[in-house]
This record gives C-alpha cells, sequence and structure tokens, in this order.
C-alpha cells in the first residue's frame, strides 16, 4: 500500500495535504487518482474543493442532510432485528464522478446485455432454441428453482419479461467495468439514488454547479412510460399501480417513493381481486379495472392459486388474468432464472447466440461448482476465491476466501459437497475504490455501480445508478444489509 | 381511494376521539373524587367505567380510583388509552403516505410518549400530566390535520370517524349519567351540584353551557345543551350534522348515489334539528339515548358495508 509521494507541483500531491494524508494507492483501481497520483480531470474540481474544505463545515451540512432523511423517512429495515429497526440508509458524502465516455460503454453494454436475457427468456418459456442447440446445458435451467413451468408458453407483452433491471457492475484495475451480476426480480435502490442526489445537492450546490452533470429525476418518468408501454394492447388509457407486501417488508420505503413519484397508486394484495380474468382494485368509488401491476412481491408469493397457497401478500387469480392477457404484469413470473448465479457464466453465450454480437461489457470468470473441474480447483483454493450461493442476494451465504477462518471455509466446503449446483465462485476481485469522506479525512474504499436499466418499448438507462460503497475500512461487501452505504453518482455531459 | 386506505383513516380518527374522551373523563372524574364523599367513590368510578363501556365490577378490596385509573391506563387492557393510541398509530402507519409528514410525525411522537411516560395506576401527581398530554396530543393532531391535509375524501373519512366516535361516547355518556341522576337525596351537600359539573366538565362544556344559561345547573337543560345544541361542538346534534356533511362529500367525491349511511346519517340529524327537550325529557329519556348509540353504531357499520367491505359481485353488476 504505497503512498505516492508529492511531485511537488500540489495537484496531484497525496499523502501531505490534507484531508488526504491518509488516502493510499494500492493495486486496486482509483477512481479519483491515476496510478501516478495524478487527480483525473474529471475529479480536477472536486479535488481542488477538498484541499480548502472546512471539515466541520462539511459534518454540518452531513448532519443536515442526515436530518433530512430521518425526516422524510428515507429508511430501510435491517432483517432480523426486533422491531423492525428503521435506519437511515448509510451514504457519503462525496459523488463518484464518470465521464461520458465511461458512461457510453456502460450504457451501449447493458442495453445489448438486457435486450439478450429478454430474448433468452422468450426462448427457454417457448422453443428452446439456445438449449437445443446445446450452449446453455438444459439442467442448469430445469434444476433452477426460479424456472417457473407456469410460464412456458404464455405470451408476454413485447416480449419483455424483464423490464426493470439492476445489472451490478465493478471496475476492474485496468479501469474496465464488467458485469458482476444481474437482478432481474426485483431490484431495489433507485430511491436512494433519487434521494442521494437530493441531499448532494444541497450540501454541494456550487460544485455541483461548475460541473455539468445529466439529471437523473426523470427516472419516475421513464418508469411510468416504461409501465404504460406494457399496459395490454386494448387498454389505451391503462390504470397502473405499485403492488408492494406491505410496511413490513424492508424496501416499503422504495415502494412508497416510487408510487408517489409516479402518482399511481400504491396497493397490497389484499386491495386487489380477480374476476372473470380481470384485476380490479376495491377502491371506495367501487372496483376499479387494474391494467399493468409493478410487482414488488416475489414469485412465490403472487398468487395463492398458482403458487405458494399460504401466501397472504398476493391476489388469488391474478396469474391466471396474466396469462389472459387482461393485465400486465411485470417484473414476468419466472425471471429469476435469468439472475441465478450459475446462470450468469453463460450470459456473453447468450448474448452471441441472440445478438450475433460480441458483449460490450465483459462478465468476471467464474468456476460452476456442479462441474468437477471447477470444483475441485475451487475447493483447493478456498482461501483465495470468494464463493456464492446461486439464488441469494443481500451478500448473504458468500464466503470472501482471503477474509475467512478456517471454520467457514470447513463449513463452505461442507455445503458445496452438499449441493454443488447451488454455488459458484469467482476470483476475489479488487473492486475499485472511490473517495470517501470518513471522520473529517478524505479515504478510499472499495465501490460498485448499480445502474437502473428499464425497458419496455424502448431501453431507457438513467444515467449513472447507484454507487455502492463498502464503509468499513478494508471491506468488499457493498450491501446495504452488511455495512454498505451509497454515493451519488455524477455522469459528465462531457 | 382504496377502500382499505379509507377504513385506516376512519378508525386512525375513531381511536383517537376515544383516546382523548377516555383522558377527559378521567382527569375530570379524579378531580371529582376530592369532593365526594368518600362512600360514594365506588358507585361514581363504577359509572366512570360504564360510561366508558368497560367492564364496571369492581374488586370489593381495591381503592376504586386506582382500579378505575388502572383500568384506562394499563398497557395490556385492550380499552386503554394506550391501547388506543397504539391502534391509532398502527392504522396511520399503514396509510402513511396518505396523511401528510406533520401528521405522522406528531401521531408518532403522541405514541411513543404515551409509552414512555404512563404512570402508575392509582393517583399520583403525574396522572393529571399524562392524561393532559393525551388531550392536548389529540388536539393538536386534529388540528394540524385540518390544517396540512387537503380536505378532501380522505380527509372526510377521518372527520367521519371523529364525530362517529364522538357522538356514540357523548350520548352513552348521558345515558350512564342519567340513568343515575344525582338528586338531593343520593349525595352529600352540594354533591348533585358537584356530579352536574362533573358532567358537563367530561364534555367539555361547563362554560360554555354557563355562558349560554347561567351557573343555574338543570338537567333538562343540561341535557337540552348536550344533545341539541346547534353550536356547541361537542352536542350530539353538531356531531350528526357532521357526519351527513361528510357523508354527502364522499357521496359526490366517490360517484356513489346516496347510500343507506346517508339515509340514516340524515334521519338521525333530522331527529336532532326538530327534538324539543321537553319532549325528550317528557319521554323515555334513556331509550333515547341509547337509540342514538344504536344508530351511531348503524351509521358506522353502513359506511364499512357501502365504501369498504361492499361484495363485489353486486359492484361490477351496478
Amino acid at each position: 500500500m504505497a503512498v505516492v509521494p508529492g511531485t511537488g507541483t500540489g495537484s496531484g500531491a497525496l499523502g501531505q495535504t490534507a484531508p488526504f494524508r491518509e488516502y493510499t494507492l494500492d493495486h486496486a483501481y482509483d477512481e479519483m487518482f491515476d496510478a501516478a497520483g495524478q487527480a483525473r480531470p474529471q475529479y480536477a474540481h472536486l479535488f481542488e474543493r477538498l484541499l480548502t474544505v472546512d471539515p466541520t463545515e462539511l459534518r454540518q451540512r452531513q448532519s443536515a442532510a442526515d436530518l433530512a432523511f430521518l425526516n422524510q423517512g428515507i429508511t430501510f429495515t435491517v432483517y432480523g432485528q426486533k422491531e423492525g429497526t428503521e435506519r437511515i440508509f448509510p451514504y457519503d458524502l462525496l459523488p463518484r464522478i464518470l465521464t461520458s465516455a465511461e458512461w457510453d460503454v456502460i450504457e451501449r453494454g447493458l442495453t445489448q446485455r438486457i435486450t439478450a436475457l429478454n430474448h433468452f427468456l422468450k426462448d427457454i418459456y417457448n422453443e428452446g432454441r439456445i438449449l437445443a442447440e446445446g450452449i446453455v446445458p438444459r439442467e442448469l435451467i430445469y434444476s433452477c428453482r426460479h424456472y417457473r413451468r407456469e410460464m412456458r408458453g404464455v405470451p408476454v407483452r413485447r416480449d419483455v419479461y424483464v423490464s426493470v433491471a439492476g445489472t451490478d457492475l465493478v471496475r476492474l484495475p485496468d479501469g474496465r467495468f464488467a458485469v458482476l451480476e444481474d437482478n432481474l426480480r426485483v431490484p431495489s435502490g433507485v430511491s436512494y439514488m433519487l434521494t442521494n442526489r437530493q441531499v448532494i445537492k444541497n450540501i454541494f450546490p456550487t460544485l455541483f454547479n461548475r460541473y455539468d452533470v445529466r439529471p437523473v429525476d426523470q427516472y419516475g418518468q421513464a418508469l411510468l412510460a416504461t409501465l404504460r408501454s406494457l399496459a395490454p394492447a386494448h387498454r389505451p388509457d391503462p390504470t397502473i399501480v405499485l403492488l408492494t407486501p406491505g410496511v413490513y417488508n424492508s424496501a416499503y420505503f422504495e415502494h412508497t417513493f416510487l408510487a408517489r413519484q409516479m402518482g399511481i397508486e400504491l396497493v397490497e394484495g389484499r386491495d386487489l381481486f380477480v374476476h372473470d380474468n380481470v384485476v380490479y382494485m376495491r377502491t371506495t368509488g367501487g372496483p376499479r379495472r387494474v391494467d399493468v401491476i409493478y410487482r414488488r412481491v416475489d414469485d412465490d408469493f403472487l398468487d395463492p392459486l398458482a403458487f405458494r397457497a399460504d401466501s397472504q401478500l398476493g391476489v388469488a387469480g391474478i396469474f391466471n388474468a396474466f396469462r389472459a392477457g387482461n393485465v400486465g404484469v411485470t417484473n414476468a413470473v419466472g425471471t429469476g432464472v435469468a439472475d441465478d448465479k450459475a446462470l450468469y457464466a453463460y450470459v456473453p453465450a447468450i448474448i452471441r447466440f441472440y445478438m450475433a454480437e460480441e458483449p460490450i461489457l465483459s462478465n468476471i470468470d467464474t468456476w460452476l461448482l456442479h462441474r468437477d473441474e471447477d470444483r475441485a480447483y475451487v475447493l483447493d483454493h478456498l482461501d483465495e476465491v470468494v464463493v456464492k450461493a446461486v439464488g441469494e442476494s443481500g451478500g448473504y451465504g458468500m464466503l470472501i476466501g482471503p477474509q475467512s477462518t478456517a471454520a467457514e471455509r470447513e463449513e463452505f466446503r461442507h455445503r458445496i459437497e452438499a449441493d454443488p449446483r447451488n454455488y459458484i465462485a469467482q476470483p476475489t476481485l479488487a473492486l475499485s475504490r472511490a473517495p470517501c469522506f470518513i471522520e473529517d479525512q478524505v479515504q478510499a474504499r472499495h465501490v460498485d455501480l448499480r445502474p437502473y436499466i428499464l425497458c419496455g418499448d424502448r431501453v431507457t438507462i438513467v444515467p449513472g445508478g447507484l454507487t455502492r460503497v463498502a464503509l468499513r475500512k478494508g471491506s468488499l461487501v457493498v450491501n446495504s444489509s452488511q455495512g454498505g452505504g451509497s454515493k451519488d453518482t455524477w455522469v459528465l455531459n462531457a | 381511494m382504496l377502500s382499505r386506505v379509507a377504513d385506516s383513516l376512519y378508525w386512525m380518527s375513531r381511536y383517537l376521539e376515544r383516546a382523548e374522551h377516555t383522558a377527559r373523563l378521567v382527569n375530570v372524574n379524579l378531580y371529582l373524587t376530592l369532593d365526594r364523599a368518600p362512600g360514594d367513590a365506588a358507585r361514581h368510578w363504577g359509572r366512570l367505567l360504564a360510561g366508558l363501556r368497560m367492564p364496571p365490577s369492581m374488586p370489593s378490596d381495591s381503592d376504586p380510583a386506582a382500579h378505575a385509573t388502572g383500568q384506562v391506563l394499563d398497557l395490556a387492557n385492550r380499552d386503554s388509552i394506550a391501547a388506543s393510541i397504539a391502534a391509532a398509530r398502527e392504522n396511520a402507519r399503514q396509510v402513511r403516505e396518505q396523511i401528510s409528514s406533520e401528521m405522522w410525525q406528531q401521531i408518532n411522537r403522541l405514541f411513543l410518549s404515551v409509552r414512555r411516560d404512563a404512570p402508575d395506576p392509582g393517583w399520583t401527581g403525574r396522572t393529571h400530566d399524562f392524561l393532559m398530554s393525551v388531550i392536548e396530543g389529540v388536539h393538536l393532531f386534529q388540528g394540524i390535520t385540518n390544517a396540512t391535509m387537503t380536505h378532501g375524501e380522505g380527509w372526510h373519512f377521518i372527520e367521519l370517524g371523529r364525530y362517529v366516535e364522538r357522538a356514540g361516547a357523548t350520548a352513552a355518556l348521558l345515558e350512564v349519567h342519567y340513568s343515575d341522576p344525582p338528586g338531593p337525596s343520593t349525595t352529600g351537600v352540594g354533591g348533585e351540584y358537584v356530579e352536574w359539573v362533573g358532567l358537563l366538565r367530561s364534555c367539555c362544556a361547563f362554560e360554555a353551557y354557563c355562558r349560554q344559561y347561567t351557573a343555574d345547573l338543570r338537567s333538562d337543560r343540561i341535557a337540552e345543551f348536550l344533545i341539541l345544541s346547534a353550536q356547541f361542538p361537542r352536542s350530539v346534534r353538531y356531531s350528526a350534522r357532521h357526519i351527513q356533511a361528510s357523508l354527502q362529500t364522499i357521496a359526490q367525491l366517490t360517484g356513489r348515489g346516496p347510500g343507506r349511511a346517508e339515509r340514516l346519517a340524515g334521519r338521525l340529524l333530522a331527529s336532532l334539528d326538530y327534538g324539543q327537550v321537553d319532549e325528550i325529557m317528557s319521554g323515555n329519556l334513556l331509550e333515547y339515548l341509547q337509540s342514538i348509540v344504536r344508530q351511531a353504531g348503524q351509521i358506522g357499520a353502513a359506511v364499512h358495508q357501502q365504501y369498504v367491505s361492499y361484495p363485489v359481485n353486486q359492484a361490477l353488476s351496478a
């Protein structure tokens, strides 16, 4: 962890100037400084601002921002806590800045990826050409818990199975972005992206002005337009609702936030009923037909007639209404097969198959532990790799080799041998690091990037997305449920 | 609006009104105890519990005041003040996006303070402060609601909840008092006066009554004031008028025709608008009051049937 000595000309000096005194570079890509310790051009204004910043004033502005978050109830609930503790989503003051050129690659890459994945979902729920040609093994699909046979042959409006996706990107040491994983079921976090932007504008108005930052506030409108485009064709003025599991769900704040931003009704399962395969909501003015449901309830709980019979969160008969083409439900049922972590390894092949193009954004090398060779290698190198359970999210069910104890590795060895299909492994990545304002100093922390991709009659990606940061020093886990936080992401116009 | 949301707003409002009414009743009675003959305590506290529609039985060995206040302050008791406020807050929480953030913050603050500051049963110096804080907390919430919420459908359901609760509770309270009215034989010197003051103060009505009728407390005038006053905000007639007005507005806003709830409310209001106290007093007063309590309950049930739990088959074929 060498501290790069100052060059003496001032603008790139690390290690000597407050508040960068504790800033170090290592082999990971640094978002702000190049290998020589010079601030990258897009960070120049921020760098200069930080040299003259008064930490007390900045801390005061941060407290004001914290209070604003709390008063507005921008919180999340952590599972496993008694009484469902609501906490402010931790965030860091300093924006993460991307150039227009960097964003262009990301945007094109993600557009390509979501298009290919929608083709893939249509294919495996219909003819299955990609399976017939042996590109993706059948067993992988049919052994996936999230593959829903109920979706076979069911027509989907515009063939869009995934209309809202959150894809996690990491920046590799050579500066390229790569895809870490796709989230195609009920990805969350976009409300933090939107509120971060509000808060940062309050903390750094002058700085924001000096940069030409692309806006993100249009997300609500873009999402609404996307949902509207997925209404059944014979419903020209569709009624759109957001289906939430309710107040006890950890992402409830986001559900209310988005419903408000879009001006649509926020409903729970008990507000809806199905009659003659048409979905209605129960209002004081009588039943009102529903045309599109943006559902934030998992497949399993969506319809007690079609899926889990004990679900209290769903609507009996909603899947039939969907099958009959009388209501749009998005993301469609059964998209989880495409964000299965084992399928991830095949996504580059999927892109080539449907788009006849090379993937613009590459994958991370992945070992599939149901393959004997891969498993043998990984079990031999458990202390070097990251092992993940294929169906989990939130950073749970994960082993980070270099930071694990012998006991933890033994535990995972047993789990892998018991159920190899359930695990994949990847090399421990040096996630890129970005400057964070911690204890009145600027320090480097690992970050990733989650842009949100909307796919309706067209693909729309709001510039930036959620930069998640592992706030604990040295930690690589960015998930909010385990000590992660977020940063505002600025995509510049130039 | 969603039926579930309307229902939650209605009940949030009813529970808050209930908590305020209970707190005031207990507070007034605690002070009355000082002026009463000691032997009468059990009877009076039993009446208080009856007025609140709680089981009036008193364990013979306990101090009646302590027992009664214990009932209303006991967090575990379903009918206690704290339980009412908790229920109100839970309803508010389910529809948090429909109420203003100021409203949410106030009800949350009230809930937390009730939980934190619940005093020991029995009369201590803190009991009065606690009860006043509940009353003021609810008043503040009602003021914030009027000032920060659009007076649309949701607001009208909140009004409806408050006045349905108030009409029923006032009539029930009056029934208890008039079923065992204070007379010179039943209480000590000046005792009758104290009881009537207690009744009026329980409805925040003592000063307003005096302004209208002077301090000459007569049972018929008190009944007239608390049942038939067009202007006093806690009279049954005033509540009935607001119930009818809110129902009419809700019917308009939802595009539904007038239904059973409006008819019941209209009938109740008409009987109060055209009622005369001498007729009421010479007839069966208790039955009259019981009928009002029943009608308030029927109106509540009719609202629920019409706007919340209507059967879908009928509604779809309409």
